[in-house]
This record gives structure tokens, sequence and C-alpha cells, in this order.
């Protein structure tokens, strides 16, 4: 005969839970943060930070932000020390992810005021930085996005970059910076096409034909520009996009600068990551790609060809990448240097993750990594007692908090970096 | 609608998958194709829904030959496939995995969701389906998940559906939905292909049946006439007994005593809620459940795979709840996984090197880190030879022996220790009828030298053959609990408890 065994709610008993044992970290971090700020930021600290919102020829002047320096980060220690204890008592697992995120903004603000106790400082100045400096970032996690949600993963993208920077240099200096612009953004496209054609077509692993591509670009750059641009630097001079304001919104205070004085390639970026949203999310084809990221066989099954879905995104990637790439020389400084991109191309493929593969969610964890850029450049001026060499770090480190600690398990294309071999 | 496939011959390399089959599917009758895996039936239908071209013979529809080049093909000739395995895509809608392939589009290749929405209700109205376009395929039971293929199918107007296996991952109560809506789309006059190796359920379901084995038809019935026992005996080959012997019931002292095992998944979802169960030597407790309802997680904590959130174990008196695998294999347990080519063997091993897996460090085989390999070949074709792998030596690649053989493998280097305690989940999943045979004498075999014996199984006639005590699974706990050395319980009291209709 059958008998019903009680059931237990899981509530009423103490279960050893990921989520218990995040919590219980997450606390430990945010304690270590509030002793971090008491004890080095707000210890013998005195005068005011003071915060410049708006520069001299701006049409409305807002005042200055001024706070004062120990007691700021006197309350900021206090602030995260209780977000901290919160987490080792049960009514903290709720919030975890967000304690930990405003605890980190706390933590980073008291840093700022520390840094600029007793100085003054261009706030507005550092947020139109962070807005161009995330350009590249959000750009080589746009491509990384649009590979990878076919299934593709593209480690390529540092070397699309450098590839785009080199082409947009040396054209731009013979035939200005417009075809500059268009043939980066081809010679991306063409090495986005040969990785699809590498691990598509070839099967080589992904993560080989990647590397191997970024080994070629930086080989081949780095020769060019060390042995011919040397001889001939009319080669390597190539006209700079200077910012173009757009009326009226460019004149309101912090945002105009951030957002509104900038050159073609920041608002290029703005505008492919909305259409790429809506290519993605909105379309026919972008539902097929996605399908072909999640279960190739399906997609295959109802009559989607997998291999040409795959081809056409990771091409528009590499063009995506190349134009990416355009920034470090036609949209910066003008000129190519050796391996210039620094390896934002990988910390575009963090921001992806941190951005959930999401256009915008990598745009935003671009936004976080420019920031930490422009900030540790412009502390540099500041002369903090920290290392110039320490605060080069930020960006780095960022993404390894960003991508180890902050977001946990996101979600890839379930069919992320598999070749799909057809029967 | 009448499609006629004419002498089709499909082979993989030395292998003849299908040899000149003639079949006729008719529009308004159900058509069961019966056998074992590895038959060739699935074969036959990719070939029918394009998926693979055939090597030989053609394929009519009304009378007109037609060359399919790919699913597409087939699609648009009204041939739709239901696969074993659901091809959907779990993070999408249903109304996504609907119109996938044949979206309705706006301007600027806008997907019109919102019409993709109004047309699967009206196919589930039409057919009395009761599926929300808008919930995600992850978050729906399989059964649903299942209705949602044959939306998929409707919504490309196919005209004939083939369903692979469609029965291996329902509950009982999920199967009898399943085929009325089986029944409602045969009155509709779809031509429907049904592909088992159930016999009641051929025989529930079917109009007409046809036997497939090695590759070619080799029999037909009646469903109305013809008797499970002659189907099987067509299937197999041979004549088939159902029955497992075994000794009178004569359980030990108790071996494995769980208490209040909690154990989480990885998003902690709870797999396994607060479970009690004693396992005794000398006797096979059969856990039955749907596949999902925490019996993996079960096993897992129970085998020291994955961490336990709660609750102890507890085997001959000793704490073992956190006691690593090793540990929990040398105090003898034995466990035949669920699914031998992720956890049960190395495919790209030998035989020989599969067998000493889990005893390769034992003095036996290795000195000072050294292999001994003439020791370990000499052992291993011994005890290959005892647990009947048809092999031609052990320097044979594992992964090309045949399911059945494969399994015998997993199940002799388990067995051919000493061992106290045997864990054997799914073991005869997808094997032929000879080495499931095997397979239940060897479980059977253990229990009567004293093991103790957990049984997990999808399939409830299995786990009434072999078990003496049953408990089903249903959400993560034991809902109902049935003794089986005294009297039989209950087919379908049991079907109950697995879809989870108990008080």
């Amino acid at each position: 005969m059958a008998s019903t065994l009680n059931p237990t709610e899981p509530q009423a008993r103490k279960l050893d839970t990921a989520k218990v044992r995040q919590a219980r970290n997450t606390g430990v971090i945010l304690i270590l943060l509030s002793v971090l700020v008491a004890y080095v930021f707000a210890f013998g600290t005195s005068g005011d930070a003071t915060f410049r919102l708006s520069r001299p020829n701006d049409p409305w002047a807002v005042p200055n932000l001024v706070v004062p320096a120990m007691a700021f980060s006197y309350i900021a220690a206090a602030v995260l020390a209780f977000l901290g204890a919160r987490q080792f008592v049960r009514g903290g697992v709720r919030w975890t992810g967000l304690s930990m995120g405003f605890g980190l903004l706390l933590a980073v603000a008291a840093f700022l005021v520390w840094a600029t106790a007793g100085k003054s400082f261009s706030l507005t100045g550092m947020l139109q930085a962070t807005v161009v400096r995330a350009v590249p970032i959000a750009l080589g996690g746009l491509a990384g996005v649009l590979s990878e949600r076919v299934a593709v993963v593209n480690i390529a993208i540092e070397g699309m970059l450098l590839a785009g920077a080199f082409t947009g240099a040396l054209v731009g200096s013979l035939l200005g910076g417009y075809v500059g612009l268009i043939a980066a953004v081809a010679v991306g496209g063409l090495f986005g096409f040969i990785l699809a054609a590498l691990v598509i077509t070839y099967r080589v692993d992904q993560i080989i034909a990647g590397v191997v591509l970024n080994l070629f670009v930086l080989g081949v750059t780095s020769y060019v520009s060390s042995q011919v641009y040397q001889e001939h630097r009319f080669l390597n001079d190539a006209p700079v996009f200077r910012p173009v304001d757009i009326p009226f919104l460019s004149d309101i205070p912090v945002i105009g600068p951030m957002l509104f004085q900038q050159n073609i390639f920041v608002y290029g970026a703005f505008i492919m990551v909305c259409i790429a949203t809506y290519y993605l999310f909105h379309t026919r084809s972008g539902l097929r790609a996605r399908a072909v990221g999640e279960h190739p066989q399906a997609a295959d099954t109802l009559g989607i060809n997998v291999y040409r879905t795959r081809y056409i995104n990771v091409t528009v990637a590499g063009m995506v990448a190349g134009f990416g790439g355009a920034w470090f020389t036609l949209g910066s400084v003008g000129r190519f240097d050796e391996g210039m991109t620094h390896g934002l191309g990988y910390i575009g493929l963090a921001a992806m993750i941190v951005g959930r593969w999401h256009p915008f969610g990598a745009l935003m964890a671009a936004l976080v990594f420019g920031f930490a850029d422009s900030m540790q450049q412009k502390l540099a001026l500041l002369q903090t007692p920290i290392p110039s060499e320490f605060l080069a770090m930020s960006p780095y480190i960022a993404t390894i908090i960003l991508v180890a600690g902050l977001i946990g398990r996101a979600r890839a294309p379930a069919a992320d970096g598999q070749a799909y071999i057809k029967e | 609608m009448e499609v006629e496939l004419r002498n089709i011959t499909k082979r993989f390399g030395e292998v003849v998958a299908n040899d000149g089959i003639n079949l006729t599917i008719r529009g308004g009758e159900v058509l069961g194709l019966l056998g074992e895996n590895g038959a060739g039936k699935s074969t036959l239908m990719n070939v029918l829904s394009g998926l693979y071209s055939a090597d030989d013979g053609e394929i009519l529809i009304d009378g007109k030959l037609v060359d399919f080049q790919g699913p597409g093909d087939s699609i648009a000739a009204g041939i739709g496939m239901v696969h074993q395995h659901f091809m959907l895509i779990p993070v999408f809608t249903v109304a996504e995995n609907v119109i996938l392939g044949v979206e309705p589009t706006g301007k600027v290749d806008y997907l019109d969701l919102k019409k993709a929405r109004t047309q699967v209700r009206e196919i589930n109205e039409k057919y009395g389906l009761e599926v929300d376009p808008d919930e995600l395929i992850e978050n729906l039971p399989v059964g649903i998940q299942q209705r949602v293929e044959i939306i998929k199918v409707l919504f490309r107007s196919a005209n004939v559906i083939i369903f692979d296996e469609p029965t291996a991952v329902l509950t009982p109560q999920e199967v009898i939905e399943f085929f009325e809506i089986v029944k409602t789309l045969r009155d509709a006059g779809k031509a429907i292909v049904f592909i088992t190796h159930k016999l009641h359920e051929i025989l529930d379901i079917s109009d007409r049946i046809r036997v497939l084995r090695r590759g070619k038809i080799v029999g037909e019935g009646d469903p109305i006439t013809i008797t499970k026992t002659e189907l099987a005996e067509m299937m197999v080959g041979r004549p088939v007994s159902f029955d497992v012997v075994k000794e009178p019931f004569a359980p030990g002292k108790v071996l494995l005593d769980i208490e209040d095992l909690t154990v989480l998944r990885e998003n902690d979802d709870v797999a396994v809620d607060g479970i009690d169960l004693k396992i005794r030597s000398g006797e096979v407790v059969g856990v039955a459940g749907v596949q999902g309802n925490g019996q993996s997680a079960l096993i897992e904590a129970l085998t020291g795979l994955t961490r336990v959130a709660g609750g102890t174990v507890r085997f001959m008196d000793k704490d073992i709840t956190r006691a690593s695998t090793r540990a929990r294999h040398r105090m003898g347990f034995a466990h035949i996984p669920e699914d031998r080519h992720r956890m049960g063997m190395i495919t790209k091993f030998t035989i020989a090197e599969n067998m000493v897996l889990d005893t390769y460090y034992d003095a036996r085989f290795s000195k000072r880190r050294v292999m001994n390999w003439p020791k370990v070949y000499e052992n291993s074709a011994r005890v290959a030879a005892d647990y009947d792998v048809r092999m031609t030596s052990v320097h044979d690649t594992a992964g090309h022996l045949s399911g059945g053989n494969q399994q015998k493998m997993v199940v002799a280097r388990e067995l051919s220790r000493e061992t106290k305690f045997l864990i054997a989940a799914q073991p005869t999943r997808g094997l032929d009828v000879g080495s499931i045979e095997y397979i239940h004498s060897r479980i059977i075999n253990a229990r009567d030298t004293g093991d103790g014996v957990l049984f997990v199984s999808s399939e409830i006639d299995e786990i009434m053959a072999l078990s003496d005590r049953i408990v089903v699974m249903f959400e993560g706990r034991i809902v109902a609990e049935f003794d089986a050395t005294t009297e039989t319980p209950d087919k379908n009291t049991i079907g109950l408890a697995m879809a989870g209709a108990v008080a």
C-alpha cells in the first residue's frame, strides 16, 4: 500500500547553499574594504576634495562639488562595515549582489576623495574621458557578442582591433580619414572571415585559431611599424576625426561633454549597439542567429543554414572590431604604434561576459572599464602617493574583480565554442 | 496523403542501417514502427525527414517521386518530425521556437511576435493543446515541451508526423494525454508514424504495426490480434522471457542509512528535498520516478560526486556524508552511472584501460606509479570473459563496442571486485533485450550474494521486475513507498505517484 511521507519545507532547515557561501564571501570583502577605507583613506587625511563639474567656457556654470575628505571616508567606512555585517545575518542574503556593487562604488568614491583631498579635480573631464576610453572596449565587446551569439568564441578581437588601427593609420595617411576608416572596417571584416573559415569550415580549435590570428597581426604590424615607418614617416601620419558637437544637447552640464561633444567613433559605437540590439532581439535574422548559437542542430532541422549564419555574423563582428580598431589611430593619436591596443580586445571580451552577451550590457561594462582607465590617467596628474604603474593596472584589476567576483555565473550561448558537424 | 518508401537503403561505412525497406504511410492512420535500439528506425525516419540522404531507393508522395536535399525540402513536402531529443531552444519562448525558420516578418526584417502568438493560439484551440506561447521552454515540463514540438510541425502544415520514441521522457499520465493528442491528430486526417521499442504502447495506439530488425522489415501485425510475446520475438529474433529469477528475499542489517538528505542544484534549486531511506543488505530498493525529479542528484550525493547541503548519510554505521568518492569506493560502493559515455567509461581508451579506471592504483596493477600492463591485460581479459563482454581483444577501443557490450564492460569493472553496495542508475537504457536480461541477472546476483542495491529507473516494468521495495521520487521527495516482496504493487498507483498525484 502506498504511504505518504511527511513533506518538509526546505526553508525551515539551515542549508549550505551557494547563496549563503557567496554572502559570506561578500561580507568578508566588504568588511575588508571598510577597514581599508577607515585606515588608509580616512586616517590622517585632512582638507576638502573639490570636484569641478563645469569647464571655463561651458554655457551654464555648475558650482563645484566640495566634499570634506576625512568625514566622507569615515562615513563610507561605516556604511561598508554595516553592509558587510549584514551579509552574515540571514536577511543580507537577498541583497548580496547589490550590496557588493554599492560597496565597491563607495570604496571607489572614498579613494577618489582621498586622492583629491586638498586639491581640485575635473570630474566632467574624467567622465568625458571615460566615454572616449570605453569606445574600443565597447566595440570589442560588441564584436564578441555578435560572434559568440552564433557560438564562435572570438579571441581574435584583439588582433582585429590592431589590424583596424594599423589599416586606419596607413590608408588614412595616404587617402584621408574616411577612406582609412572604410579600409579599417574592410580589413576587420576580412579577418573575421578568415577566422570563420578556420573554425567553421576547417574546424580549427576556436581558441587556437584566434590566438594564431592575434600573433599574425601583431607580428606583421610590428614589423612594418618598426622597419617601414621609420624610413617613410608620411605613411604613418593620418588625420584625426575631431569631436562634433551636437546642437543644444552638448550644452547640458556634465552630460553634454560626456555624450554629445565627441567624435564619430563614440557616436558610431552608440548607434552600433542600438542596431545590434534591434538585430539580435527584434529581427528574423537575429532570432535565427541566436538559435544557431544555442542549439545548432535544432536550427539545422528547421532548415536554417548554420554555417552561413556563422560566417555572416563572424565577418560582421570583424567589421565592428575593425571600426573599433580605427579609433586608436584615426580617433585618437593619428599614428600607429607597435601593439598599441594593449590587450583592450581581451578586456572587450570581459565586457561581453560582464554584459551577459547583450550589446547594451557590453557597453555598460565597457564604461566601467573606461572609468577605471580614465581615473588612473587623471590621478597620475594629481600626484597621489600610489606609483603610477600601480594605477595603470586599475582597468585590468577592474576586469578581474568584475568577471570573477561580481557577476557570478552568467550564461553563455549554450553551444558557445563548439564546432557544428553536420551529419 | 500517402507516402511510400521504396527499397530504402542507407549505409554508414560498413554498417547497413537500412536494408531495402518498403513502407507505406497513410493519412488518418497510426503506423507503429517497432524495433530495438540500433534496428534502424531512427535512420529510416531521418531519411524521410531529409536529414540523411538514402544510398539507394526512392520516396514517393501521392505517387510522385520526391528528392529531399535537406530538412527544408521534407518540411515543405508536409513531413514533420518530433525528435526523441527535443529540438527546442531552452532560452526561447514557445512562440519563438514554433516560428523558427518560418517566421512572420514585417518591415526591416522585423520579427512579428504578435502574429506568431496568435497563430500558436489558433493551433492550440484547434487541437486542444493548451500551451502558453509566451512561456520559456526551460520552465515547461517535458510533456508540454513535447506539445510545443507538435505545434511546431503543425505550424509548418505537416500532414505526416513522425514521433521518434515519444514516450521515453513522459510520465505514465503524460503518456495517456499524449495518446489522446495523437488520436485527435489522426482523426483530423494526419498520417502518424510512431516509433518505439515498447510493446504495450505500440499495441495501444497503432492501427498497423511494422517490425524492424537489423535494418530490415521482419514482420507486421494487426494490433488487435497479435500478442506481446509474438511481437517481442519478432523484434529480438528469438523467444524472450520477461521474468527475472531471484532467490527468496532475505535482508540482512541496514547498510546505508540516509537521513534528511538535501542536495541542491548549481542554481540553489532543491534537487533532493530531505529524503530518509534505509537500504539493507540483500535488498533491491527501486527508485521509480520521471527523469529530473532528483534521482541523479541523490546518486551523485551518495557516490560523493556532489556536495551535500544538509542531512547525513551513514554506511555500516560510519558517517560518510562528506567522504571522498574514492573512500566510498574502497568501502565497497559500486556505481553503474546513468550515462555511461559521460561518467561510466572513456570511449577513446581500450577495454583494458577502462577496466582499471577504478583500481589502477592498486598494488596489483601498478608499483611505484609505474603501470604493470601485462597484469592489467590478463585481469581485464578474464573479467571481460566472466561478464560476457563480446570483443576481439582487450586492446579494442571501448567506444567501438556495441552499447550492450559497453555497459557490460562497466558492470564488469564495478562488480568484479569485493562490493557491498551497488548503485545502478538506468543501467539498461538504450540496450538490446539480450543485454538487458544479462545486466538484470548480474544485479540480482549482487543482491543474492548480500549486497544492498539502489536501483534507479524510469521504466516501471523494470523497477517492478527487480525491486524488493519500491520508492517513488517526485520533485526531490519520496512521495510513496511500496513493499514488493509480499504482493505485487499496482502499476497504476505507482504511475500516479510518479506524476505527483499523491494526496
